[in-house]
Order: structure tokens, then sequence, then C-alpha cells
């Protein structure tokens, strides 16, 4: 039962994404990139981690997205659905991404992925928490600094010229 | 008598044995949440068709008048004209409207607001789902609201909607941070963040603990969900009803049913943070008796929400963000870091929660002290009275 909810998840996020980059309006994109965060959300529930889901949820379709649709919505010219598609670089690219999934590919079949290190601990949020303050309190605290510097910047680039 | 007792738990494990004569357990599984997310989705009609009555009734009293009395006694069907009178409305499409965006827009907000019921506790073991993340969950679903918002008022190719979903958004956004720091102080008292748990741990209602953060939270979700004194974006005389003003018929039903379905959702949400949810007494020996306090309590807060709609006037959409910005996300962050102090204190539970009263009291003068002063300096720099 599990095996099929996964399969049809899988889908759903997989085909959302490869409509991102098909898609020809862009602020469609913007939206089934949307639907591809919330497959991801999902696939983090069926793998017992609801506060990643969650916060996911909170994080990326919340606010990146909103980034991201706004973005799109200040460069107007982009939107046009009978610009050329491709420029004369096509091949080059295509190369290269063919290389990349190449290389992806040999990457995650040859990996022998080892099964988890057991059971996912019911009080897993306090464990979280825990390891937030514990272990990884550096990388906690600079990501704080980098928020306040994000935040500090946005104050100053959206000032009013005296 | 004991079957009454505790009715609604017994009537779900009678049917579930009933079917489990006959199907297979993953299907008694699939069928029990379909029959539970159906009621759950449903919530939000049933509070348009009764708060709609309750909220003409309610302000039309406080403007001195009756308010609907004509259709059946006392007006009570009043939310069955208006219905129909949606249904039978002429479905109009702008001429360069993005189709699929535009029909879907009505469907994300409900869906939105009908979400939001999933985690909600109407009794002791009476939930649709006892997340593990609860309170967290309740936040993520407004961010589906606001893509929807901009969804919305993108495809109706209509520069007026779109400038509506752009502060629609933006007063969602600012008034997300208060929010989350409100609920975050709640759960660090409680310890975890299950809103059966929230409801179990309150033995002492939280209002008389947290009094800050039920009044930073019933302010963060009025904004949130769109109402007075927040409503600049959706108010007839100032932006024609914003973001859904293309919106004619039922696809207008769906906005106003999502907003009467938020708007009991997070007051059933406040009742369940700050309220002691479905604890009353003799709740512990009588559970069916959870439910209806949970109703009373919700009623009791929908009626404080309608008052307010119906006293204050409407704020600036600049004065809106200032606010949020510039008082309640600190006087909450002060609520959050003094309640983290308080919490690490080895006293007794009685204690912690007299300091934590007093705490708040205190950041509440000092708010309001703050907030005085400077109405003062700005009356005095305008020449306004008050000076």
């Amino acid at each position: 039962m599990q095996q099929v909810i996964f399969i049809l998840l899988a889908l759903v996020t997989l085909g959302a994404a490869v409509m991102v980059v098909i898609s020809k309006n862009l602020m469609r994109s913007a939206l089934w990139l949307i639907l591809a965060f919330f497959g991801i959300a999902a696939n983090f529930i069926l793998l017992n981690a609801e506060f990643l889901a969650v916060a996911q949820i909170l994080i990326y379709v919340g606010a990146i997205s909103m980034l991201i649709i706004f973005a799109i919505m200040l460069t107007r010219g982009l939107m046009d659905p009978n610009a050329p598609r491709f420029n004369e670089q096509w091949g080059v690219v295509g190369g290269f991404a063919t290389l990349l999934f190449v290389v992806l590919a040999f990457i995650v079949t040859r990996i022998g992925w080892s099964a988890s290190a057991g059971a996912v601990p019911p009080t897993s949020i306090q464990q979280l928490g825990q390891d937030f303050v514990g272990p990884y309190v550096v990388p906690f605290e600079v990501a704080s600094v980098l928020l306040v510097v994000a935040m500090i910047g946005a104050i100053i680039v959206a000032r009013e010229r005296e | 008598m004991d079957y009454i007792k505790d009715f609604f738990v017994n009537l779900a494990h009678s049917w579930t044995t009933w079917i489990s004569g006959g199907l297979s357990p993953w299907a008694v599984d699939v069928v029990n949440y379909l029959i539970v997310g159906i009621i759950l989705v449903m919530m939000p009609v049933i509070a348009t068709l009764s708060l709609t009555w309750m909220e003409r009734k309610v302000i039309g009293r406080i403007q001195n008048r009756i308010g609907p009395n004509r259709v059946g006694p006392w007006g009570i069907f009043q939310a069955l004209a208006d219905a129909v009178k949606m249904l039978i409305k002429e479905d109009i499409i702008p001429d360069n409207a993005d189709r699929p965006l535009f029909n879907l827009a009505p469907i994300l907000i409900f869906a939105g607001a009908a979400l939001l019921w999933a985690v909600i506790p109407f009794g002791r073991q009476m939930v649709g789902q006892d997340l593990s993340i609860g309170a967290l969950y309740v936040i993520a679903i407004g961010s589906i609201t606001t893509v929807a918002v901009l969804m919305a008022g993108w495809s109706s190719n209509n520069k007026y909607a779109l400038l509506g979903a752009f502060r629609v958004v933006a007063q969602l956004l600012s008034y997300e941070i208060p929010m989350v720091l409100s609920i975050a102080a709640v759960v660090l008292v409680v310890g975890s963040m299950q809103m059966g748990q929230i409801v179990e741990k309150q033995t002492v209602p939280f209002v008389l603990v947290l009094p800050l953060s039920f009044i930073v939270y019933l302010l963060a979700a009025t904004a949130e969900t769109g109402r007075a004194p927040f409503d600049l974006l959706e108010a007839d005389s100032e932006i024609v009803a914003g973001y859904f003003v293309e919106y004619s018929g039922l696809k207008f039903g769906w906005f106003y049913i999502a907003e009467y379905g938020n708007l009991m959702a997070v007051s059933a949400i406040t009742t369940t943070l700050f309220l002691g949810g479905w604890r009353g007494p003799f709740v512990s020996a009588v559970p069916v008796l959870g439910p209806l306090y949970f109703v009373i309590k919700t009623v009791v807060v929908i009626f404080i929400l309608m008052w307010v709609r119906g006293t204050w006037p409407r704020f600036r959409i600049d004065q809106m963000l200032g606010f949020a910005w510039k008082v309640l996300v600190p006087a909450s962050l002060a609520n959050l870091l003094w309640v983290a102090a308080v919490l690490m204190l080895p006293l007794p539970t009685a204690v912690k929660y007299i300091l934590l009263l007093a705490g708040n009291v205190v950041i509440i003068g000092v708010t309001l002290t703050l907030l005085g002063q400077a109405a003062k300096r700005y009356a005095t720099q305008h020449g306004l009275a008050g000076a």
C-alpha cells in the first residue's frame, strides 16, 4: 500500500517538475513548482519526518514561491508565450545536461544505500530541538546571523531615499 | 446511559465494528477517514450558513437596527436565500483571464479554510488527526491561502485585482510572524505541539497565564483572515473587493465560504490554545459535554471578533503593516524570551504561571506606554487633537 502511494506521489512530483521546465508561461512554471514542493512535502511525510514536511510547506510554498512569483511579475517581458524557446546554444547545454544526468545516475545506482539506523523515535521533535542547541548549535547561530543580515539588507534596500 | 455519556466516541466504535464485519482493515480505515474528511470539509459551509446570520444580526444590533428579519423567524434562513442568489448568478470570466488559474483559485482558498479543521480537537479523542506538529500545521495552511490569493489576483487580468492581491500577500506574510511567536509561547508552556496535548495541559486556561499571547494571536489571526479592522483589501469603499473583484456567482461564493470558514477555524484554534478547548465542569465524567463547551467558547470568541468588526474603524495599509512589524513582533518576541526564561527556573508550576502572568502584564503595560508616547509625538507633530 505504501509503495502505491509513494509511486503516485513520485509521479505527481516528477510530473510537476517536468512541467516547470516545459511550460511556456513563466507564471504557470512557478505554480507547477509549488505543486512539486507539495509533492516533496508529502514524501517527507512518508518518511516519518512530519516537522520537515510542514517546514517545507511553510518556507518553500509560503515564502520562496512568493518571492519567485513576485520576481516573475516584475519582469513581465519574460512571459510572452510566443517568444522563441531555445537560443543558439541549445546543443552545448543539452550535452552538459546529458553528462550531468549520466554522472548522477552512475552515483545513485552504484552507491550501496545502507538502511537507516533504526526506527524513528516518537519524540523526534524534542530530539530535533535538543540537537539544535546541542551538537549543532554553531550552524544554528550562523543561520540566524544570516537571516538578520538579510533582513537588514532588505530594510536598507527598501528604505525611502531622503 | 453510559453509551450516551461518551456518545460520539462510542458511536464511532460501534460503526467501526459494524463495517469491519464486511470489509478488510484498510478499507475500514479508508471509509472512516472519508467520513471524517467529508464532515470536516463541511465545517466551513456550516460556518457560513450560521455565521453570516449571526454577523448580520450582531452588527445590526451594534448599529441600532434589527438586521435580517424577513426570511423565516428572526431571519434565520437568510443565508439560504443568499446561497440561492449566488447559485443563479451568471458566471462571468474576464476576457484575457488565465482560465485554469481563474477557476482554480477559489478552490484553493476553500482548501486553505477547510484543511485547518483537521487538527482541531472537539473533545477528548475527537480530533480529525492529532498530528504531532499540529500547531505548526495551522500556520503552514496559511501559506496555501497566500498562494491562492496571488493566483486569484493575477489571473483576473485586472490591475486593481493584482494590486489588491499584492497588499493581501504583504498583510498575510507580515501577520504570520506574530501569530507564530504567540503560538510558540503556548507550545513552550505545554511542551508539545499536539493540539490534543495543548488542551489536556490546560488545567488553568492559558488566557490567564499568557494574556499577551492571547491578544497578539487574536489580532494576528484577525489580520490573517482579512476581517475588519484589517479588511482594507476587500472593503467595497477602498478597492472594490480587491483580489476577487472579477469573480461572480458561485466562485465568489467560495471566497465568501472560505472567509467565514477561516473565521470559525481561527476562533476554534483560539479556544483550543487559550481558553481550554473542550474542558469544563464535569467533562471527565461525561465526555460528551466536551463538544458543547467547545462550541460555546468558540461562539464567544466569534462574538468578540464580530463586536470588533462593528466597532473599530479600518486601518490603512501602512498603519496595518507598521502595527505588525513595530508593535506586535517586538512584544511577542519579548514575551517569548520571558516565557523561555521562566520555564527554565526550578519552581513549582503555580509559581511559574504567576510569574508568566506578571511578565505578560508588564510587557502589555510597556507596549501601551510606548504606543501612547508615539501617538502623542505624532499628534504634536501634526497639530492634531490629543497633543
